[in-house]
């Protein structure tokens, strides 16, 4: 098989390849760093021990896919109606529409926890320009 | 009809995606197999393709001319329209390639009641056009966010732009409406216009309905459905690292009929029209230098052909000729 114009052509297929194949060889060498979610701040340890399990206000699957949803809609319901009160579906249980004083009371090691899947789906969710970041001590940056 | 068997494909597309994965549990198959299978018949036969269109020759050059050719010095020329270098060439195809110049000038043509022949701007299809494939181009390098480690900060910089009307929680892409948009445009001016319905075919309905298969189940997955998204970047860094294992927290089946219909675009690539991606570049009519007065292109298939010249005819029958009072150029 003759190319005719040989070099141009293989200079695209050349980048073409490049491209096509770019995911295969950026990560070579890289760290793969799965998430390492930790939640066994004092304030978790001590609600297990009163309640006899680890909870949050819903489900762990449902937290996990519908967090950023059911926080839009906290702010929605505090900031446009006043309520705080939130009720779960799953516990029944009454809690506080908080980000500062509820989240972040259990969830006081943002860095070991929201900033663990953020950080690896390379995503910035704007809570903090407006909020203030937690204090985190040295000993929970580890 | 042409157009209802596609949607009906695509339909049955996503329930075996849907059936594979939900009843049969075959998550290693459409999560690990087929992506494999997909990405690597995309690109060797793309490869295969481009090869098969090298190896054709290009004896003449056949540049579409819009413009006044390159000729003496003092007439000025058309450097884009009718190119006579790779620079005019290259500033062509970017044009061409980036914002689909030929298309920009589409007309419509139409008889008026008066039988006069009238011409009239027809943009829109450029526009659909333009906005269907930037819209894609971005979409696909947003998604690079789940092929890599740390994600590239150009990948992060689309993102945040793509992003930045804050609207809803996921932010809302821009370019997910636009695509949606873009593309039932696309599929409505074929059934709403007589002569592109008579025009269309299967193959012209199923890539539109395949992508638009894939750009629904990606916002039904992103906005509305959800899935574990930690456990899906596990999956394709597991797939890119050469390492496949499904992730232990299960992903809900929407991931996977996103993942099949994408696949099965990949897969189909190169056997469609969809390869006007390679062969917008390997055009005639686009990339080649109008220099067919500057330089003598030789046709690669002429073979040696056995040449009778006069002044040898001459040679032959001289006598005869001067008998017959012939004027002869040699005595």
């Amino acid at each position: 098989m003759k190319l005719y114009d040989g070099g141009k052509i293989l200079i695209g297929l050349m980048v073409f390849v490049g491209i096509a194949t770019f995911p295969f060889y950026y990560n070579i060498g890289k760290v793969n760093a799965k998430p390492e979610l930790k939640t066994d701040t004092p304030a978790i340890q001590a609600w297990e021990k009163q309640y006899g399990k680890k909870e949050c206000v819903e489900s762990k699957e449902y937290m996990r896919s519908e967090h950023m949803q059911l926080l839009n809609n906290w702010r929605d319901s505090v900031v446009r109606d006043m309520n705080r009160q939130y009720v779960s579906m799953t516990s029944g249980r009454k809690f506080n529409m908080s980000l500062q004083n509820g989240c972040l009371e259990c969830h006081s090691n943002k860095k070991q926890f929201c900033d663990q899947c953020h950080n690896y789906m390379a995503v910035k969710p704007y809570c903090f320009d407006c909020h203030i970041q937690p204090m985190e001590k040295e000993e929970n940056k580890s | 009809m042409k157009a209802i068997i596609s949607f009906i494909a695509v339909l049955i597309l996503a329930a075996i995606a849907y059936v594979g994965v939900d009843v049969l549990n075959m998550q290693y198959i459409f999560g690990v197999v087929i992506p494999y299978l997909a990405v690597a018949i995309f690109v060797i036969f793309m490869i295969v393709r481009i090869l098969k269109w090298g190896s054709s020759p290009n004896p003449f050059r056949i540049p579409t001319t819009c413009g006044q050719q390159k000729s003496l010095p003092w007439i000025k020329y058309s450097k884009l329209e009718n190119p006579s270098g790779v620079l005019g060439v290259l500033g062509r195809m970017a044009l061409e390639v980036l914002f689909f110049r030929s298309l920009f000038r589409n007309l419509k043509t139409q008889l008026r009641d008066d039988s006069q022949l009238t011409y009239g701007e027809a943009k829109w299809l450029w526009a659909a056009g333009l906005a269907f494939h930037w819209s894609f181009l971005i979409i696909l390098v947003r998604h690079l966010r789940f092929f890599t480690q740390q994600v590239p900060a150009a990948v992060q910089l689309v993102e945040m732009l793509d992003s930045f009307l804050q609207i809803g929680v996921p932010l809302l892409y821009m370019t997910d409406a636009v695509l949606l948009g873009a593309i039932t445009y696309l599929f409505l001016r074929r059934i709403a216009i007589p002569q592109m319905r008579y025009l269309s075919l299967m193959n012209d309905y199923f890539p539109l309905f395949l992508i638009f298969g894939i750009a629904l189940s990606g916002v039904l997955m992103r906005y509305f459905l959800k899935t574990d998204i930690v456990s899906v970047k596990m999956l394709t860094m597991s797939l890119v690292g050469f390492s496949p294992s499904i992730p232990q927290n299960p992903i809900s089946v929407i991931f996977y009929i996103h993942l099949f219909l994408i696949c099965t675009l990949f897969a189909y690539f190169p056997f469609s029209k969809l390869v006007h991606m390679a062969g917008v570049f390997m055009s005639p009519t686009r990339v080649l230098a109008n220099t067919s007065r500057v330089k003598r292109h030789i046709n690669p298939w002429n073979y040696p052909v056995h040449v009778h010249t006069y002044a040898e005819y001459e040679d032959d029958f001289r006598d005869k000729m001067k008998n017959a009072g012939l004027p002869v150029e040699k005595e």
